[in-house]
């Protein structure tokens, strides 16, 4: 009897102790989000913390008027278009096989390997580089989807779940006449909702966040996506660099540090948006997609 | 016999017919790279390609290794990448525990919450980061309340090695719990409830129920981050350091980078590349081995 104050001590102190935790994750992007609707004089005199001082919209407007910014959401969008299509097609192609019984598929153990020795062992950075280049990929979308279309930890936990299905289920459809393209088709990909729509997602997160292929293939900034032209944004430490005049609408309220935090929000938010459901299927897809017989 | 065969045969052709795009793509795109690592071993120049361009031996590996920066930048490396791991792997087994012993509402609600920073990209985070950590940004606002002098986290070589860790443990250690937390859920309740007949308190229960139920996952992870020794997080690194810094911040992939892509030393630079994925590949051999012998697990 004489624990149970001390274990609600604990458990006050538990509950602290977590609450802190999720607050230092957040804190960050609620003072980025208050600065991006703040007065620049407020920023600069140091008055935002985490509520907007100055409240205005202005910071956005800017941004989202801005030519070159609306390009780079573009070519985002339409890389995740093309991308993550592509990406699902060739995963859910290579995985079926490889889900397959060696006494089904017998190159199969060879073919994995092909596939996980790349997780192992890459070429690195310049001949990776070389290879787009010599491919004739710089500055075309291409350069951000082809190099990258296969990816093997997606195509990983796909023949994990895959092969978690029951046999006897594919078996099934072969005594009824269907072939490895029907079977996939129409019995595989449809049990598959789950971890599907997890490698889906994960490839759409990829290909939002991607920037680095951008910045390297891309020899004119007019090809970044989103993520490449914010990259050169962030690292811009000229703090002159945008000088505003009397024609850009709420000039005065306006400043390098808003007008950043507007963009990186802005850049944020599409992650954001599909998030719940990344989390409602990322913990069962991988649970699922990892059992092992 | 033969027309048993037959169809068989066809279906593997579907098979295979399956695997091929993925197949091609990787040889040209993963397994091209590859081939194309002889750069190391040449005075490489686009122009005269890899079949065109002089051998020269091993000279661009000693021209490299003599750069008296090159055992700085791979003890930086070395120096995050254990630090990040080591206090990763801590962290994210208290966070779990702690998770464990609240309610599920707002277990639930920290969760949504701590793992949120894993799917930004280091660009969103960097943008916010140099902000947050810069003289006059929040961090610095709070200590200052506090009473304590600003702290130049980017700016300074002996701390910046440690923003690069913190920050680096800020987006990781929510979402590093997931796999802790599958591991807690797989432990029979049993034990519990016959702990408690024991008259086991709730320390007892942890460390004698839940640590013991979790010591498989916990050795694989460890295990498997052996693999990732030599990966300090371009990504990171390149977005938050600068050139005060770069005696600490600076790591291998950053400097193949500068090297190779900003002043086209081409060979060099593939030379260094050769170097970390050699030892990387044994890294990550030897922990797949590992995690096969200690813990059973296979990849596919």
């Amino acid at each position: 009897m004489s624990s149970r104050p001390l274990h609600r001590i604990a458990d006050a102190v538990i509950y602290l102790v977590l609450a802190v935790l999720a607050l230092v994750c957040l804190a960050p992007f609620m003072n980025t989000l208050a600065m991006s609707f703040s007065a620049s004089s407020a920023i600069d005199a140091r008055e935002v913390v985490f509520i907007p001082k100055g409240f205005h919209l202005y910071a956005y407007q800017y941004s989202l008027g801005k030519p070159e910014f609306l390009r780079s959401i573009g070519i985002s969008i339409e890389r995740i278009l093309l991308g993550v299509p592509l990406s699902m097609l060739l995963s859910v192609l290579a995985a079926y096989p490889l889900s397959r019984e060696r006494g089904v598929f017998r190159g199969r153990t060879v073919y994995a390997w092909i596939f996980v020795f790349t997780i192992l062992f890459s070429g690195g950075l310049i001949p990776s580089y070389m290879l787009v280049y010599k491919t004739g990929l710089i500055d075309t979308i291409g350069a951000l989807i082809i190099p990258g279309a296969v990816p093997v930890f997606n195509i990983v936990l796909l023949l994990n779940f895959f092969r978690g299905i029951p046999k006897e289920i594919g078996e099934a459809a072969f005594i009824d006449g269907a072939g490895h393209w029907k079977s996939l088709f129409a019995i595989y990909i449809p049990l598959s909702a789950a971890v599907l729509a997890t490698t889906a997602l994960f490839s759409f997160v990829g290909h939002w966040n991607s920037w680095f292929d951008g910045i390297i293939y891309m020899n004119s900034d007019r090809n970044y996506p989103l993520q490449s032209y914010l990259q050169t944004l962030v690292l811009k430490t000229d703090l002159a660099s945008v000088a505003f005049n009397s024609t850009v609408q709420g000039y005065e309220l306006l400043s390098n540090k808003n007008i950043k935090a507007a963009q990186v929000i802005v850049g944020a938010v599409p992650v954001l948006i599909i998030y719940p459901f990344l989390q409602r299927y990322f913990s069962k897809g991988i649970v699922l997609g990892s059992v092992k017989d | 016999m033969k027309e048993s065969k037959r169809p068989r045969n066809r279906s593997a052709a579907a098979l295979h017919l399956m695997i091929l795009p993925a197949l091609a793509l990787l040889l040209v795109y993963s397994y091209g790279p590859m081939l194309g690592l002889v750069m190391a071993f040449q005075d490489f120049t686009p122009a005269q390609g890899w079949f065109g361009s002089p051998w020269v031996g091993m000279d661009n590996f000693k021209y490299v290794f003599s750069l008296p920066n090159f055992k700085q930048v791979v003890w930086n490396t070395l120096f995050i990448s254990i630090m990040e791991i080591a206090l990763g792997q801590i962290l994210a087994l208290v966070v779990t525990l702690l998770l464990n012993e609240v309610k599920n509402g707002f277990k639930r609600t920290v969760q949504t919450i701590i793992y949120i920073p894993h799917f930004l990209s280091w660009i969103i985070l960097g943008g916010i980061l140099l902000e947050v950590l810069s003289l006059s940004g929040i961090v610095n606002m709070f200590l200052h309340r506090l009473g304590i002098e600003p702290i130049s986290f980017l700016g300074d070589s002996s701390i910046f090695p440690w923003t690069l860790i913190f920050s680096h443990l800020w987006k990781e250690v929510g979402f590093a719990t997931i796999i802790f937390l599958a591991a807690l859920s797989s432990i029979n309740p049993q034990l519990y409830e016959a702990a408690e007949i024991d008259g086991a308190g709730r320390l007892r229960k942890m460390w004698n129920v839940t640590l013991p139920g979790m010591a498989p996952i916990i050795i694989l992870a460890a295990v498997l981050s052996i693999g990732n020794l030599l990966n300090a997080g371009f990504d990171q690194v390149f977005t938050l350091y600068n050139p005060v810094v770069y005696d600490t911040g600076d790591i291998i992939d950053t400097f193949v980078y500068r090297l190779g892509l900003v002043q086209s030393h081409y060979s060099l630079a593939t030379a260094v590349g050769i170097f970390k994925s050699t030892i990387s590949f044994t890294f990550v051999a030897l922990s797949y081995y590992l995690a096969y012998r200690l813990a059973d697990y296979r990849i596919f």
